[in-house]
């Protein structure tokens, strides 16, 4: 395990584009300390990645995660490759939703769910006990099943909701936060000409590239999506599909899905969960998803590809 | 071609029976329908009782002229400037403090402790209000052997406070989970998110209920007879002092063997019922708009 740095390290500056989110004037001193701020730090894995500074790779390490007494995820162990899709496959109720929450810390804000077992993001475990999980929700974000704009506001506000709620902006800087993570989301073309209409009357589709929109903003590392395109329709879900692909180069993504056509369009690595007798989730295989999809080791993984079970 | 009508099978010939029960069904409908008549009545009887008696007694000088210290003239200016002081100062003690109190219940309690509150809060807003004034009167008034305006607002704050921390708390709960997800994963911490996301969410909600809640405080007398008392004379900010207020005013005045004394009252009366009405009108065109969104 790296020791955390206590002092602050140039803020991450992917390609150059967000050093107007990410202006000193903006940023109290506890957001120095955010994992994200340390993630090219000597010493890292990916330190000496070849175009920009290589980040967002996390580990998973012996991870259980349990409802009170109830254990939802046994045991599972496995690698996030930055910069690409990491698609979580297995039936419903076997704890994919409950293991991409571990990832960010989401699932403390529920009542008796607790983890054992570790989680690194570049090194750094993020269930240190200095590790402000506030903090490191703004490094790996997280985009939900059903799209969920804030109603109150307007979609120009809904793309900048993280920045201000955090105190993190500088006024000139914000509407060209707005227009590039809109446009990275896919959706600036459509909206640009009514920033200030509320976000709920945009389509399901579009309230979820403005989700997305909202979640880039932050400047994350990683985004978790979970069943991104469960609530919406064929076109949509396509829309979605080609913006993963877009956001691969950028981001890691690792995303839940039910769908297995869409793991296998939109995602590198695939891992496959199911459940055991006491119906906690555990992982059976994961590995580069065409060799998952084409030739499984495990014949458990083959049945539920091939459709015959799940 | 034509589907040939066969007999029609007995079981479904109508019957008696099925002729007494078309009847019956009929019998209760009307029943209830009568029942509702009933339930609106006398709102529209109080409302043409008052305006018909008070709408002469509605002038200039009873909106701005003082009460005459003896005999009979002037107007009700101290019991309007009065219920505006004591409602706007208990206002600006029951609107934080319900509102708080329901952000907690909502928002950070335990079940068992939330429904242990919310229980409470219901009770206290079933407590006659006269109990209310009594419970304020042994301390805030006895100590200082003195009725006070600043009592009469302590007693109409803690009929609010239940009432507006029951309708916030309600609407904090219409607040979908998903928004406070939505807020935490983008690194907002929790009082933001319950400052931004929740309450402003169920802002309108909120608005509604603390504006019933005035309305009640504004038309209640019961909590201020042992409290602000009333007062002949218009008290401007000396909390310390008598104070009236417009439904002693009424009481009051009604309670006259003069006719012109009565017919102030009346006025009065009307006034109120126009705040009162002009809130509630007010709440349901706000929760109409929403609803139609
Ligand atoms: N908030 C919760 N409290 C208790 N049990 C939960 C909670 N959320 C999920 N579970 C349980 O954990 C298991 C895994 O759920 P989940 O992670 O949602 O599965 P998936 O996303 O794969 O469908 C299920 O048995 C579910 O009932
Ligand atoms: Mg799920």
């Amino acid at each position: 395990m790296k020791e955390i740095p206590e002092m602050a390290i140039e803020s991450l500056d992917r390609a150059g584009e967000t050093a107007a989110v990410a202006s000193p004037n903006g940023q109290s001193p506890s957001d120095q300390q955010s994992v994200a701020r340390y993630a090219g730090a000597p010493g890292s894995p990916l330190a000496t990645a070849p175009t920009s500074v290589a980040t967002g790779a996390m580990e998973v390490q012996a991870l259980n995660v349990y409802y009170s007494a109830f254990r939802a995820v046994r045991d599972v162990s496995l690698p996030i490759t930055p910069q690409s899709v990491t698609a979580l496959i297995g039936p419903s109720g076997c704890g994919k939703s409950t293991f991409l929450r571990t990832l960010n810390r989401m699932h403390e804000v529920i009542p008796g769910a607790r983890v054992e077992g570790t989680v690194t993001l570049d090194g750094v475990d993020v269930y240190d006990p200095r590790i402000d999980p506030v903090q490191l929700r703004r490094v790996i974000g997280m985009v939900f099943q059903r799209p969920n704009p804030f109603p109150t506001m307007s979609i120009y506000d809904n793309v900048v909701a993280g920045l201000r709620l955090t105190g993190r902006h500088s006024k000139a800087s914000l509407d060209g936060v707005v227009e590039r993570s809109l446009q990275r989301a896919a959706l600036w073309n459509e909206v640009k000409d009514k920033l200030r209409q509320s976000g709920v009357s945009l389509s399901g589709g579009q309230q979820q590239r403005l989700c997305i929109a909202r979640a880039l903003a932050v400047d994350p590392e990683v985004i978790l999506m979970d069943e991104p395109c469960s609530a919406l329709d064929p076109v949509a879900t396509l829309k979605i599909e080609e913006l993963i692909s877009d956001l691969r180069d950028r981001y890691t993504i690792v995303i839940v899905t039910h769908n297995m056509q869409q793991a296998s369009r939109v995602s590198d690595q695939t891992a496959f969960f199911t459940m055991g007798d006491d119906r906690a989730g555990y992982l059976v295989e994961m590995g580069p998803t065409k060799e998952m999809f084409t030739s499984p080791k495990d014949q458990l993984t083959e049945d539920y590809v091939s459709g015959r079970f799940g | 071609m034509a589907v040939a009508s066969r007999s029609i099978p007995a079981s479904l010939v109508r019957s008696g029976a099925d002729r007494r029960r078309a009847l019956i069904d009929r019998l209760f409908r009307s029943l209830a329908l009568l029942a509702a008549v009933i339930c609106v009545i006398p709102l529209f009887l109080i409302v043409a009782y008052v305006v018909i008696n008070g709408i002469g007694a509605l002038n200039l000088d009873l909106l701005t002229k003082a009460p005459r210290a003896l005999g009979v003239g002037g107007g009700a200016e101290a019991a309007i400037l009065g219920s505006i002081q004591m409602v706007a100062l208990a206002s600006l003690m029951a609107i934080p403090a319900g509102i708080l109190a329901a952000v907690y219940v909502s928002e950070f309690s335990h079940r068992r402790s939330a429904t242990v509150i919310r229980f409470s809060a219901d009770v206290l807003v079933g407590i006659p209000s006269i109990l209310m004034g009594i419970f304020v009167f042994t301390f805030l008034v006895l100590p200082f052997h003195q009725y006070n305006a600043f009592a009469g607002s302590v007693a109409l704050a803690f009929l609010m406070v239940p009432i507006i921390m029951r309708t916030t708390e309600e609407m904090l709960r219409l607040v979908p989970g998903d928004l406070r997800e939505a807020s935490f994963a983008l690194g907002v911490p929790t009082w933001r998110t319950v400052l931004s996301v929740v309450l402003r969410t169920g802002l309108p909600g909120i608005l509604t209920g603390v504006m019933l809640a005035v309305a009640r405080a504004a038309g209640e007398t019961a909590p201020l007879l042992f409290t602000a008392l009333g007062s002949r004379l218009v008290n401007v900010g000396d909390w310390s002092k008598p104070m009236d207020a417009l439904p002693i005013f009424v009481y009051t005045n009604a309670r006259q063997p003069i006719a012109a004394l009565n017919e102030q009252a009346w006025g009065a009366a009307l006034l109120l019922l126009m705040f009162v009405l002009t809130i509630n009108i007010l709440v349901r065109a706000r929760t109409w708009s929403v609803r139609s969104r």
